[in-house]
Formats: C-alpha cells, sequence, structure tokens
C-alpha cells in the first residue's frame, strides 16, 4: 500500500491543460495544411503527382481533401514553390465533408453541437471497422489519465444500446459491413456518427479496393469527420468536445 | 540436413538460385529440417507460367526456414497444381499458411486436419469455380453439459474486431477458435506489379501499432533490391524508433495486464507513460506511429538540434523513473502475481510444435529474437537482449508479463547508452527511383517488432517489378497460442490471456 502511495506521488499530475490552454502538440506534427495559392506555379502538377491518395485537388486552385489526406506530407516535400506546408495546429474536425476540402481561406471547424436533444454528455460506441488500429490507439489515450475523456461527460460504452452514438474507425471492410450496421441499428434514436480517421472518411489509403467501402460515409448519416491518419488524440478530443457545444470557435 | 538453399536476411538472391524441388522432396527436405529445430518464418503461392499444358494453371509454393541454433535462414520451393499433401499433421506449424494458400489459390492441402478459411475473401484466382471443400464451420462440442459461447466480432472495448467461439464446460473452456478476417482489406493483393506510390503507406498500415517495425521491413527489402547502403546515423535513428514502439506497446501491455486483474495503479499509470513513449516518437518525427519517420536509403527526419535531441533523452529518462515505479509494483502485488502465475499457460513443447514467435515465444524458453538470430542495421552492433530467456521460463501470463519487462530494461538501457553517442553523417543514401530494383531476384527481411517477428518476402520480375510481396505479421503465427493458452481455463481468464498475448487483427487479416 505504501509503495502504492509512492508510487502515486511519483507520477504527479498530467492532465492536459487543453481546452483550457492552447494545444501543445509537436513541432513536427503534421497538422493543418497551410496553402498559398499565391506562390502555386501555374501547370505544376508535382503535389498531386507524389500524393498517394488523390488529395490534391487542382479544380478551383489548390486545395487539399483532408477527408482523403495522410498527413504524409509528401506534397509539400514535393512543392518547388513552398505553396503547401504543414503547420502543427491540431484541430480538423468538420461537420460537413465539403467542409475537407480546403483552399487558401483555411478550415470551417465544426462549431455547432450535432444535436441539441444530447445536451452536455455523450455516449459513444467504438467501432473498429477495418482498417490498421492505428486510430484505435489514438481513441485508446483519450481514455488515460492524460486526456480523461469523462472529466466531459464523454464516454466509450461497451454497449449500442446505452450508447447515443458510434465512433467508427477503419474503411468499412466487407467482413465488417454487416457488423456495422447491425451496431448502428442497434442505438437507439436519435443517433450520431463520428467517423475518426482518413479510412473512415474515404477509405483512406485502401480507397477502392474491392474488399471494403471507401469508409462510413456513404453507409451511415455522419455527423462529425475527424480527419488524419491517425489523427492526433488532441484532433479527435477537439473534435468530440465541438460536438457537444463545449468548443464553439470557429 | 539437406537444405543448402540460404539466404541472408535482407541481402537479394536470384531467384533462380532457390531450388524448385520436386514435391515429394521439398515435403520430405522441410520435414527433416523441422525436426532439427528450424521453423516456418513464410509459406506462401505463387503463380507461374503454365508451361506443361496441363488444365490447371500450376502454383510455385515458396517456403522461407530459420533456424536459431544454426543462425541460418533457408528458401526452397516446389510447383503444385490442384492439391499437395498437407504438411500440419507432420508440422503443426504450417497449419494457418495451408489455409491461407487454399483460400488465395484454391490448392487444398489435402489431409488437413481443419480447413477452413483463413481471412473469408474473394480467390486470387479470377476464374476459380469455388472452394475446394473449405469447411466453413467452426469447431462444436455435443454434449448435453457443453455450451458454446460466441464473442465479437464487434467486442465491449476500443479494439480490432475478431470472433472467438468459446466450446465451454461450467466455467471451463476445452477449446477456443478464433475466426479472424473483419480486418482485411486486400493489402497483399494491391503488390505485385510494384512498388507503386502507395506502397510505403500500404507497409505503414499493415498494422498501425508496428508501423516501424513493418516499414522497416519493406526499407530493407528496397535497399537489399537496389543495393543502397543506409548510413550508420540512419540506422541508430531506425533503432531507436523500433525500441521506442517496442517500449510503448510492452508498456501499454503491462499496465492492461494490471487493468485486467483489477490492479489499477499500474493500468492508470502505463496508460499514460505509452503516451510518452508514443509522443517521443512524435518528437522524432511529427507522427506518435512513426508514420514517415523511415524512407528506403535511412530515415526521413534528423535529431538535428541538440534541444531536440536533449529533449528526447530527458523524455526517455523520466520514462525510465515512471515506468520503474509504476510496473514493478505488479511484482510487489501477491494479489497480481496469483492472477498471473499458471494462468493461460502454453508448454515449451506446444511453442515449439506451433512456432510461436516473439515474446509469446520467449515466455515458453524458446530463445527467438531476430535482433540476436538474424541481426540487421544497428543490431549488429548492439547485443539483443543481453541475457537470452532461460528455458525454464513458465510460458504463463506471469512469464508473458516478465518477459516484456525484461525487453523494456533493455530498451532503455540501449537508448540511453545510443542516443548521447548518435554516429554522425547523413540519415539518408541518395534515393534511386522506385522502379530501380533488380530484376529476377528474391530477398527476406526479418525485424524484430515488438509482437516478434515480421518476415517479409519478395520477388521480383525480369522487370524489377514485385512478381510477389509476401507479408507474415507475428500474430499469423501466434493466434492459435492464445487459442492453446486458454484450454482448461476458466472463461473469466480470457481478457486476462488474450492482453498477455495482444495479437494483431489487422497484422493477420491485411
Amino acid at each position: 500500500m505504501l509503495k502504492v502511495l509512492a508510487a502515486r506521488f511519483q507520477q504527479g499530475f498530467r492532465t492536459v491543460g487543453y481546452p483550457d490552454s492552447p494545444p501543445t502538440t509537436p513541432d513536427r506534427l503534421r497538422g493543418l495544411p497551410v496553402i498559398r495559392e499565391d506562390l502555386c506555379q501555374k501547370g505544376c502538377q508535382q503535389c498531386a503527382e507524389v500524393c498517394p491518395t488523390d488529395a490534391i485537388v487542382r479544380d478551383k486552385g489548390l486545395q487539399i481533401d483532408l477527408g482523403r489526406c495522410l498527413f504524409c506530407g509528401a506534397c509539400a516535400e514535393a512543392c518547388p514553390a513552398g505553396a503547401i506546408q504543414f503547420s502543427n495546429d491540431p484541430r480538423l474536425a468538420v461537420s460537413r465533408r465539403e467542409d475537407l476540402i480546403i483552399g487558401k481561406t483555411g478550415i470551417k471547424l465544426a462549431s455547432e453541437p450535432a444535436r441539441q436533444i444530447f445536451g452536455q454528455s455523450i455516449q459513444l460506441r467504438q467501432v473498429s471497422a477495418g482498417g490498421c488500429n492505428g486510430c484505435e490507439v489514438d481513441i485508446n489515450v483519450l481514455t488515460t489519465v492524460v486526456f480523461d475523456l469523462s472529466r466531459f461527460g464523454i464516454k466509450i460504452v461497451a454497449s449500442p444500446r446505452h450508447s447515443d452514438g458510434l465512433l467508427i474507425t477503419g474503411p468499412v471492410t466487407q467482413n465488417m459491413k454487416s457488423a456495422t450496421l447491425d451496431t448502428f441499428a442497434a442505438v437507439p434514436t436519435p443517433k450520431l456518427v463520428v467517423a475518426v480517421g482518413t479510412c473512415a472518411i474515404s477509405g483512406g489509403i485502401f480507397r477502392d479496393h474491392a474488399e471494403q467501402n471507401n469508409g462510413a460515409t456513404g453507409l451511415l448519416p455522419v455527423d462529425l469527420f475527424i480527419p488524419g491518419c491517425p489523427p492526433h488524440p488532441i484532433t479527435i478530443l477537439d473534435g468530440l468536445l465541438r460536438l457537444i457545444g463545449r468548443i464553439k470557435e470557429p | 540436413m539437406s537444405i543448402t538453399s540460404y539466404v541472408e536476411n535482407g541481402r537479394p538472391i536470384a531467384f533462380s538460385a532457390v531450388p524448385c524441388l520436386a514435391f515429394d522432396e521439398f515435403q520430405q527436405q522441410i520435414i527433416e529440417a523441422v525436426a532439427q529445430h528450424w521453423r516456418v518464418c513464410s509459406f506462401f503461392g505463387m503463380e507461374t507460367a503454365n508451361t506443361s499444358g496441363s488444365s490447371h494453371q500450376p502454383l510455385k509454393l515458396i517456403a522461407v526456414l530459420a533456424s536459431e541454433s544454426e543462425k541460418r535462414l533457408a528458401v526452397l520451393s516446389t510447383q503444385v497444381e490442384s492439391s499437395f499433401v498437407s504438411f500440419t499433421p507432420a508440422c503443426p506449424q504450417f497449419h494457418m499458411f495451408e489455409r491461407e494458400i487454399a483460400e488465395q489459390w484454391g490448392v487444398t492441402p489435402v489431409g488437413h486436419p481443419w480447413l477452413r478459411p483463413a481471412r473469408f475473401h474473394a480467390p486470387y484466382r479470377d476464374k476459380m469455380a469455388q472452394w475446394p471443400d473449405l469447411e466453413q464451420k467452426l469447431f462444436h462440442i455435443e454434449g448435453g453439459e457443453a455450451h458454446e459461447v460466441a464473442v465479437g466480432p464487434v467486442h465491449a472495448g476500443v479494439i480490432e474486431p475478431g470472433h472467438f467461439r468459446f466450446q465451454c464446460h461450467g466455467e471451463k473452456v476445452f477449446h477456443l477458435e478464433i475466426s479472424l478476417g473483419y480486418q482485411h482489406r486486400g493489402i497483399e493483393k494491391t503488390l505485385p506489379g510494384g512498388p507503386h506510390k502507395k506502397t510505403p503507406y500500404l507497409m505503414e498500415t499493415m498494422a498501425g501499432d508496428t508501423t516501424i517495425g513493418h516499414y522497416l521491413a519493406y526499407c530493407q527489402t528496397i535497399e537489399a533490391l537496389q543495393a543502397t547502403k543506409v548510413p550508420p546515423r540512419a540506422h541508430a535513428i531506425r533503432a531507436v524508433g523500433l525500441e521506442l514502439e517496442r517500449l510503448a506497446n510492452h508498456t501499454g501491455d503491462l499496465g492492461a495486464l494490471g487493468g485486467d486483474v483489477g490492479y489499477l495503479p499500474t493500468s492508470s499509470f502505463c496508460g499514460r507513460i505509452r503516451g510518452d513513449f508514443l509522443n517521443m516518437t512524435a518528437i522524432i518525427c511529427g507522427s506518435r506511429l512513426g508514420r514517415g519517420l523511415l524512407q528506403p536509403g535511412g530515415v526521413r527526419f534528423d535529431l538535428d538540434t541538440p534541444e531536440r535531441l536533449d529533449k528526447l533523452l530527458k523524455a526517455v529518462e523520466q520514462a525510465k523513473t515512471d515506468t520503474n515505479t509504476a510496473i514493478q509494483l505488479l511484482w510487489d502485488s501477491p494479489s497480481v502475481m496469483t492472477r498471473f502465475e499458471n494462468t493461460g499457460r502454453v508448454s515449451r513443447e506446444a511453442c515449439l510444435a506451433l512456432g510461436l514467435v516473439g515474446p509469446a515465444a520467449r515466455a515458453c524458453g524458446v530463445a527467438r529474437d531476430v535482433r540476436r538470430d538474424f541481426p540487421t542495421g544497428q543490431y549488429l552492433i548492439e547485443k539483443f537482449p543481453t541475457e537470452p530467456c532461460p528455458e525454464s521460463m513458465t510460458g504463463d501470463v506471469a512469464a508473458r508479463a516478465l518477459i516484456r519487462w525484461h525487453e523494456m530494461h533493455d530498451s532503455l538501457r540501449f537508448l540511453l547508452e545510443l542516443l548521447p553517442k548518435l554516429p554522425s553523417g547523413g540519415i539518408a543514401a541518395s534515393t534511386k527511383a522506385i522502379t530501380a530494383c533488380q530484376p529476377d531476384a528474391l530477398v527476406v527481411s526479418l525485424v524484430e517488432g515488438w509482437r516478434g517477428e515480421i518476415c517479409h518476402t519478395a520477388i521480383t520480375d525480369s522487370h524489377g517489378r514485385f512478381a510477389t510481396y509476401k507479408v507474415v505479421d507475428p500474430s499469423f503465427h501466434n493466434w492459435i497460442g492464445l487459442g492453446m493458452a486458454l484450454r482448461d481455463q476458466e472463461i473469466s481468464d480470457f481478457p486476462l490471456c488474450n492482453k498477455s498475448f495482444n495479437l494483431s487483427y489487422c497484422g493477420f487479416d491485411l
């Protein structure tokens, strides 16, 4: 018992300050891209050529679809003019799929709580539907003392019957499709769907493989999109706090 | 022992140098070798030209074998048509490889004791009419007092999907059958013809918690095929990444083991410290999982400034102190140890017969470690592990916990010694075109990931493109070990046993 207390004392207080203080992320984190369209050279396609998931959109100037982006940074390395750079801002969650396509004006973050009916608390059932277990790693840490998700009234629960919605990761493989839809059906209405990670939004690196469904977006009504491969835990936390109306600034 | 076709880890050989034996000889050589403690690293099919005019498209079978006592790897091959005599009755470690071959290519291993699909996907061959009599049903025990418990694919926690079927008598588990494939996203099928621009990212997502392990195996493969010399500093940073990955996951597992027996202090501390290790990887490359840290030829990120190096070193020192107080509590708590000891025991004999790898094997007293037996890069200089595990290891949950704790000590010591004296120089060899790979060659690339041996085998065609790229995650060998561990256990010990292996679903399913 004394050893446990000594250990507890040694471990100290380790909960992050976010959202009361700004997020602290590694300087090399590849977070929100900053697009300088004015630097982009006409006719140059080098960023699009190196992108493994065709996330670069050239219809209207220079845009990146964060719903497809792996945040690998290959485009920023390839660009001879420095028109694409990745900042270490981890805030990326949006409430509409089209808001993930960002250009020179930046990102329109989710700023409205999804449904008023959920009030300040939300229970979510996580469904891992393909993918690589990377997003699960960064969801799992939210329940540790560092992020302490339950202090915000957000809980990951064991049964869909006890939940207000699903937290889906992975491209939704063929073999997980029926289980994912069954789990969604088991959630009482009204219900939410949060797509975590590029796979769940667009299929990610597995997009167009015959064995998967290009994410949850085409299968279920998604209320919150959290991009990243995988998203940083702060990115997920920020998104969930926006979902419950705890963070409102755009 | 008549095998003579040796290869070295991460060194190419001409594919024509791999002997293609008559099946009987192929089988006899392998069975004799296994009797002398060789084991199978990889066994897979590869489509080959139909030169015999037979109605069946022939399939080349390639086996990669390893011997820890001889410190040698060997490759041999044969050609079969619609079926072959199963190895599994004589060598159980082939069981899952044969199920995989049957599912992918429609070639039946005759005499396989439990031929079910490994992953439940469409066959690789377009015109394959139907499954070769694949048994779809799960194993079932009959009897008035026997009952069955089905779990998954959607589990209670934040965990990957898989289906577990327990055959029980009261609380006692007679048999656990593990049925996977839910994470199957068709990676391997897309690799031939590559490397493509997607290939590196697919390698990083074989198993997200083993990003560095799998991508390192890929980098070694490409470097072998392009005769690239990796600078010493890059080797060192790669090893830092690989050991941080091991530390993060071992810490997480030890914490979760504490949680599964209701011992919350260690569970709570370790959940946080695991994140600290992930953050250390992010200090180097920005990604907690090590995405983008490596590249063929070296690494993409340097520990360039004294501040960055100092920050990392301080974090490792702090984590050493933190893990010492957090994890040692497990061994100081009799209530924890009584739950760990004699739970989920796998015998040394079963481990050898089933070909388990990594900490799961070392916990049974089987000293297998790629870092020691087939070292590459930094591990040619460093001795890992400092002390091989004794044969007296007990093979239970306590042993699987203890071996992780020992490995953490080794990795921490290694980092604290290496970081202050990183070799100077460049971090990457000048990169070559992704297509400039040696044609008609074979490379076996092994890496000791935190779960055990990762085996990538690449075979190139006459243009230097992948004709076949075969990935074996350590979980592919080890899932059956979890099934064995549950025999005669109480079903309530499943979470504890499961966590003591902590195997990858996506690494198996690919």
